[in-house]
């Protein structure tokens, strides 16, 4: 090989690499000292990767590094220092009373803030992200409570739930009229029209209200209350009102009467701390339906 | 085959050359005159601002930040002197940038690359670096012979060149910590970056900062023009024939010749040159360029070989300015014998001086107008409306109330749209069922929960517009902002 350092070409005036092709030399353009250097330090500095952090693959495993590192055990770390950092707002929050938390408004867009995502994380797959609630699931925006609306009674709900199995929890249910027998079919119909009528629906022709109002009498009251207002000791819904849980058509009604009806809130008290049961009792409250 | 030469001895043709040429060291000498004198005067006034402006205090009353000019990052506020800036605000560097951008056409239609030679950071501080090289290792004989010397170890030299880094890092390391300042309040930041107590991000920054002031002023110099910087290029595109550029008036100074013979040819009569080829303007150049050779990319435009130029002219007894501020059109005018023009005044002038009055005025003028008291709204999505046990519908709101101001506000809430409307603050007990008030303190902003509840009677299925104003109640300023209700 020719010593390129001397060999140049007459045509550019500069150095060759001393390679020859078919009469054709390649111009010695090396690269730029940095750029080199720079390549060879990023060599060297995956080198101190590999065995400074978790790097290569084996049969089962990989390799952990020198100092144990993983990403992992940073995350629990981080949330670690995050519930260290919180930890005084929570505790403020924890201590306070329900009414406090909506009197002050640093506590109020703390626990709205919390609430709203632990509303996401565990509750919004029944009620709903913006908790409108679906057929069955209570609508938690408007002003109808089964269970009652007060910030207390709303946290008792969530703490507890409705047929939880809890110990506290809520109990009652709508009996199933039609399947267990207790009223026949024409009788049903009656009844549902009849529960029409209370709120202001329209009615089946000739249908005998007289016979409604008995039978209402007779099965319902004991629950749903004189006329139909309901009882939040129970969870028996107003049926004079104009928010149906689960519907306030004939067909749906007579559903209702003939198949009863006991959805299940679970109980969050032991899933979730006192603190955030709180902070989720007043971001419920706050959607608008609290009274 | 091919020949056997030096490469050293081969001369690129300029016109054919690489993009990139190996660097050659440039020792500019020093120079004094009336450019030189304005590049002293504007560096001192740039480097003045730039270090002591974050310790100029400026009373806002109590609790509110008193640093003149200061860019509060954790609370998203902007403070220059009597102007405050909020997040939100932000068009306003958009318009401060734009007036920059064309300021600097500007400068370029009527002085060329002004702004390169002059006020540039750059060259400002690349500037101080060469002071302080020329102070520590004598001016450019001086410089050239000892970085040729074969004896770099001696210890008078080594000493030189560790006084002479120190000077260039402390320099730098003080224009990383004067950076900082405008994050925070200066002096108590500085004192915590003393006592070691400042936050991790400000000496991170200061590190990063001093080493890029070190690196390019130090070492990267005018290779940050002619290579990273893109504005070389760009002005290409903005200049036009009017522009005054550095300029070597090669109709007075061709023939170049010497002192003597030039005496002796003119004293026959003959067409001579000022030009004695004494090389001072390629001494003193920054850029190490030769602008005899006409106008070049790399030239800043700092007027440097005008001062050493000068100095030879008044030397020799020949006329001033044979290197000056002109244009070709000139020197051709020369040429024929006319008297040269100089239009600062022409339509690219004109037109970027109005833009810049225009979006300058615009700008003055919405800030003097703008309302210290602001309001968005947002409608609930999910859901859009809720219908209530009596039939009447329910519209959830989020409100933002912004107060700029610096006192707090009671902010009356008034609705506008649906028929009979009541409204519900959460978290506030209203006085008046229809009318929340709520206090903002100042500068500051709410963010709340608007319930809007209206009977069904009278109110549309569909969607209806409405509108939310606000009201300080006190001093019954007011902002609006519209939205719709929405029925089931």
């Amino acid at each position: 090989m020719t010593d390129h350092h001397s060999d140049i070409d007459s045509v550019s005036g500069k150095s060759t690499t001393g390679h020859e092709w078919d009469g054709i030399k390649e111009l010695n353009t090396p690269l730029p000292r940095w750029w080199v250097i720079s390549f060879y330090l990023t060599i060297i500095w995956s080198i101190g990767y590999w065995i400074v952090y978790p790097a290569w693959p084996l049969i089962q495993s990989n390799t952990t590094g020198m100092f144990g590192y993983s990403s992992r055990a940073d995350v629990a770390v981080e949330l670690a220092n995050l519930e260290k950092i919180r930890g005084d707002k929570m505790a403020a929050l924890g201590a306070a009373s329900l009414a406090d938390i909506e009197k002050d408004p640093a506590l109020l867009a703390l626990a709205r803030a919390k609430g709203k995502t632990v509303f996401g994380d565990n509750c919004a797959p029944c009620h709903g992200s913006g908790a409108a609630g679906a057929k069955g699931y209570p609508n938690l925006n408007d002003d109808d409570w089964l269970w009652g609306g007060t910030l207390d009674q709303i946290m008792q709900t969530i703490q507890f739930g409705a047929r939880s199995g809890h110990a506290k929890t809520h109990e009652g249910q709508m009996l199933a009229f039609g399947k267990d027998g207790v009223l026949k079919s024409d009788e049903i119909v009656t009844v549902a029209n009849y529960v029409r009528s209370l709120a202001g629906l329209s009615t089946r022709n000739g249908f005998d209200a007289a016979k409604g109002e008995k039978i209402f009498a007779e099965n319902c009251v004991a629950c749903h209350g004189d006329g139909g207002k309901g009882n939040q000791e129970m969870g028996a819904p107003n049926l004079t009102d104009k928010i149906w849980l689960y519907g306030s058509d004939e067909a749906a009604l007579i559903e209702t009467i003939s198949q009863g009806r006991a959805g299940v809130m679970p109980a969050w008290e032991g899933r979730l701390d006192p603190a955030t049961i709180k902070a989720m009792a007043v971001y419920v409250h706050s959607l608008g339906g609290g009274k | 085959m091919n020949k056997t030469v030096n490469p050293k001895d081969l001369t690129l043709d300029d016109d054919n050359g690489p993009l990139y040429a190996a660097h050659k060291k440039v020792y500019p000498q020093s120079v004094s005159g009336t450019f030189r004198r304005i590049k002293w005067s504007l560096m001192a006034i740039c480097l003045g601002v730039y270090y002591f402006l974050p310790f100029v205090r400026w009373n806002r009353g109590l609790g509110a930040p008193s640093q003149a000019v200061l860019i509060d990052l954790p609370n998203s506020r902007f403070y220059f002197f009597f102007i405050e800036l909020w997040p939100q605000e932000v068009y306003y560097f958009t318009g401060l940038l734009i007036v920059a951008a064309v300021a600097l056409f500007l400068m370029n239609s009527v002085g060329g690359r002004i702004w390169c030679g002059y006020l540039c950071p750059q060259t400002v501080w690349t500037d101080l670096f060469y002071a302080v090289e020329r102070l520590i290792e004598g001016d450019r004989r001086e410089r050239m012979k000892k970085d040729k010397s074969s004896d770099p170890l001696k210890l008078e030299r080594i000493s030189e060149i560790v006084l002479k880094h120190s000077i260039w890092l402390m320099i730098a390391w003080w224009t990383g910590g004067a950076w900082v300042l405008y994050f925070n309040d200066a002096p108590t930041l500085v004192k915590e970056l003393v006592t070691f107590q400042g936050p991790m991000i400000a000496y991170i920054w200061i590190g990063i900062l001093t080493a890029s002031t070190y690196l390019l002023a130090g070492y990267m110099r005018e290779q940050v023009c002619t290579y990273m910087c893109p504005w070389p290029r760009i002005q290409a595109a903005l200049t036009d024939e009017w522009a005054l550029n550095v300029t070597y008036r090669y109709d007075r100074g061709e023939k170049r010749t010497s002192v003597k013979k030039a005496a002796e040819l003119r004293a026959l009569g003959e067409q001579v040159g000022d030009c004695v080829d004494c090389y001072q303007c390629v001494a003193v150049c920054r850029t190490g360029i030769d602008i005899r050779n006409g106008p070049q990319m790399e030239c800043i435009q700092c007027g440097l070989c005008i001062d050493a130029c000068d100095n030879v002219m008044t030397k020799i007894g020949r006329p001033k300015r044979l290197i000056g501020y002109d244009n070709d059109i000139n020197i051709h005018r020369r040429q024929e014998g006319k008297a040269p023009i100089y239009r600062i005044v022409r339509a690219r002038t004109i037109v970027y001086s109005a833009i810049i009055a225009a979006i300058g005025g615009f700008m003055v003028y919405t800030l003097a107008t703008r309302s210290l008291l602001d309001v968005n709204v947002l409608h609930d999505r999910n859901p859009v409306a809720v219908k209530l046990s009596d039939g009447s519908i329910r519209n959830a709101y989020t409100v933002r109330l912004l107060n700029k101001s610096g006192y707090d506000r009671a902010i009356a809430i008034d609705v506008e749209g649906p028929a009979n409307p009541t409204m519900h603050v959460v978290g506030v007990d209203s006085v008046t069922p229809d009318r929340p008030i709520i206090v903002i303190p100042r500068d500051s902003t709410s963010e709340l929960r608007l319930l809007v509840t209206a009977p069904a009677e009278n109110n549309p299925e569909k969607s209806i517009p409405v509108r939310f104003h606000v009201m300080d109640i006190g001093l019954g300023v007011a902002a609006s902002a519209t939205d719709n209700f929405v029925a089931p």
